[in-house]
């Protein structure tokens, strides 16, 4: 029983986290700009190098420098879009799509031009699982992310419901046109996406690193569970992303668990196929994601 | 022309060929009908694997010893791309093209997870290597260069492997220049019979109907077309094309691993040809290839002959370790090179060096001959 809890269901839960996390920017461009950004996963690779900078420069912990790194990579992610999405607003969305495969590919190149493609710690030695735990194994940086995870959770909860710009961002998720028609500069509530949708991006980014380890193809490797957490929880809807995310974490590393014999269920070297199959499952049986998302 | 530029000119052109087999079938797809295949990479693989496997004659840590001819093994590596694209489209094809998209990505990596950790097929990282290759065996002592007559080549490679590839006479360099050059002839005569092929059914009704689809969904479902059943022919129909590409590259290189489906070299590369060539024009997808390609080689060159130069005695700005160091971090800047390309064309000229050209649609026959109806000028259609 400990054993499932320790080594299969805590790490599937902290990696849902990160999962939901990346997820709400993916959910939200899809539901605002009407597009999947594929350069997703590599905005947050660039805020994870950024975070990593300041850690070498300044000495302290990456959550402290964290917040520092979100603002920059939105910056940057609002310069992109001028660059890069901003002219194909009134195309057919599947512009945008090339554009981001596109930009995908500059951003980890220049990253990986600048900052060379060598693993990375974020945080140096190994951290050993808390005593006053016993007998549960989590980490500090474990909590750390459990507790970053909700109070940014909390954040944009209180963003959405309680803001003038967040009002407007789900109204214009749930039905451009009528948003519109209210007035609603659509222009603001599309910076406001990016700006949510990198921040988001780099906590997750930074928090992964935290548990595992800095590398420039991290971003990809998060693009496939990231779309599927978002068509799981419904396209557009920021909630059904964090519930994607979680279920999406929690099964891929679940999957690993020996529930029939000794072996495990699945060769864990397929993990990344879980969400893919949870994915395709979905697209069949209910499109729409479990909350009613944006169907296309 | 000195011999080393013509060799590499050589190969330039046969990679050029086997990039035109892949963006001719992503033309298909996303040309004529519009579908986004972000999985080219998992398609290619299929073709690679399957050639590989069907055709090593040598059991060693993998799947292998069929040593079938090589010929049938291109053919298989088409269909079991085909069957890849088919399940994956059954599932896709309804829905908008950004889900396609995810969804050949996500096929892309499970395809590339299934090369790297099935060991007992594939040889996992390692990957497979010896993949024989078209005219390999050919020697000059088996032209006969009074005809032409080539038969020879094929006798040959049986007499190797029943030797145990260890014991074949190494093939003198002009051999190897004879094989090369044999295979740059495959490698066009492949790209230009798909081009007609693909020319003939541009203008055909299914071709047509295609573009009806792409531009206007629901005018062509008015008109009484199947449209999913079109863009499955269609998905299907690329698929295989790419099946195809991955099984020349896999006898070019002679030796694959799971990094042939790296999606940077195999999808990203192919769209970015297919982009600057121009989409829905099948000149533009050969030419756009080629020059793409020109681009992605040239700019390696340059960057280690200028790594070479700044490291060399005379100059002396880099020691050799660090001039490794920047080789590595050029490729990345050759990267972002091409994604810069990609998103100028986009914006600047999304039609590409080549615009699409619409097929004229023929006129229908008349109860009279056609040509009578045009001199008489009525034109019942």
């Amino acid at each position: 029983m400990m054993e499932f809890l320790n080594f299969y269901l805590f790490p599937g839960i902290l990696l849902g986290c990160i999962y939901a996390l990346g997820a709400i920017g993916i959910s939200l461009t899809f539901g605002i700009l009407r597009f999947s950004n594929f350069a997703h996963g590599d905005t947050m690779v660039l805020g994870v190098y950024i975070t990593l900078s300041f850690v070498w420069l300044t000495d302290l912990h990456p959550l402290v420098v964290m917040p520092l790194a979100m603002a920059l990579t939105a910056f940057a992610m609002l310069g992109m879009d001028r660059a890069f999405f901003k002219p194909f607003r009134k195309s057919p969305p599947i512009m945008s799509v090339i554009a981001s495969f596109g930009l995908m590919l500059m951003i980890r190149s220049a990253v990986q031009f600048f900052w060379g493609t060598q693993i990375q710690a974020m945080v140096k030695g190994i951290q050993p699982p808390l005593q006053w735990l016993q007998p549960l194994m989590l980490r500090e940086k474990q909590l750390y992310i459990l507790g970053g995870t909700v109070i940014l959770m909390v954040a944009m909860h209180l963003l959405l419901t309680r803001t003038k710009i967040g009002k407007a961002m789900r109204a214009v998720s749930d039905n451009p046109d009528l948003a519109a028609l209210t007035g609603i500069n659509t222009e603001r509530v599309v910076q406001a996406t990016w700006i949510l949708g990198a921040s988001l991006a780099v906590a997750a980014g930074v928090f992964l690193a935290l548990d595992t380890q800095v590398e420039t193809n991290m971003g990809f490797k998060m693009l496939l569970p990231m779309f599927a957490a978002a068509i799981l929880g419904g396209i557009g809807k920021p909630y059904g992303a964090v519930l994607g995310g979680m279920v999406i974490g929690i099964v891929e590393e679940v999957s690993a668990y020996p529930w029939i014999g000794t072996t495990p269920l699945l060769n864990p070297g397929y993990k990344a196929g879980v969400a893919f199959a949870i994915m395709v499952l979905m697209l069949i049986w209910r499109p729409q994601g479990l909350l009613r998302g944006r169907q296309f | 022309m000195d011999l080393g530029l013509i060799i590499y000119l050589m190969s330039l052109l046969t990679m050029g060929g086997i990039y035109a087999v892949l963006a001719l079938g992503l033309n298909v797809q996303w040309g004529f009908t519009g579908l986004f295949n972000a999985g080219i990479a998992g398609f290619l693989a299929v073709g690679a694997y399957t050639q590989a496997i069907l055709t090593t004659p040598i059991d060693r840590d993998h799947l292998g010893a069929y040593d079938w001819p090589i010929p049938l093994a291109m053919v298989v590596a088409m269909v079991f791309s085909a069957i890849v694209a088919f399940a994956i489209a059954k599932i896709c094809i309804r829905l908008r093209s950004d889900y396609l998209a995810i969804a050949t990505i996500g096929i892309a990596e499970i395809l590339r997870l299934v090369f790297k950790n099935e060991l007992w097929a594939t040889n996992g990282p390692r990957g497979v290597s010896q993949i024989p290759k078209a005219f390999e065996g050919v020697r000059f002592a088996d032209i006969d260069w009074l005809t032409g007559d080539l038969s020879g080549w094929a006798a040959l490679r049986y007499e190797a492997v029943s030797r145990g590839w260890m014991d074949v006479p190494l093939p003198t360099p002009e051999e190897r220049f004879l094989t090369a050059g044999l295979f740059l002839g495959m490698v066009v005569a492949i790209v230009l019979v798909l081009y007609i092929a693909l020319e003939a059914a541009r203008k055909s009704p299914w071709g047509r109907t295609m573009s009806a689809i792409r531009d206007n969904e629901t005018a062509a479902s008015a008109a009484g077309k199947d449209i999913e059943a079109f863009r499955l022919e269609s998905f299907v129909l690329g698929a295989a094309m790419m099946g195809l590409g991955g099984a020349i590259l896999a006898q070019y290189l002679k030796q694959i691993d799971p990094q042939v489906a790296d999606p940077l070299t195999a999808t990203f590369l192919v769209w970015v040809m297919l982009i600057a060539g121009g989409s829905a024009n099948n000149k533009g997808a050969i030419l756009g290839a080629v020059l793409m390609y020109a681009v992605w080689s040239g700019t390696e060159i340059l960057s280690q002959k200028l790594l070479t130069f700044l490291s060399s005695d005379t100059v002396g700005l880099l020691t050799l370790a660090e001039a490794g160091e920047w080789s590595i971090r050029f490729a990345y800047l050759r990267v972002f090179l091409i994604g810069l390309i990609l998103q100028f064309i986009l914006q600047r000229r999304p039609q590409g060096l080549l615009p699409e050209k619409r097929p004229k649609p023929r006129p229908k026959p008349s109860p009279r001959s056609a040509p009578e109806a045009e001199k008489t000028g009525s034109t019942q259609a």
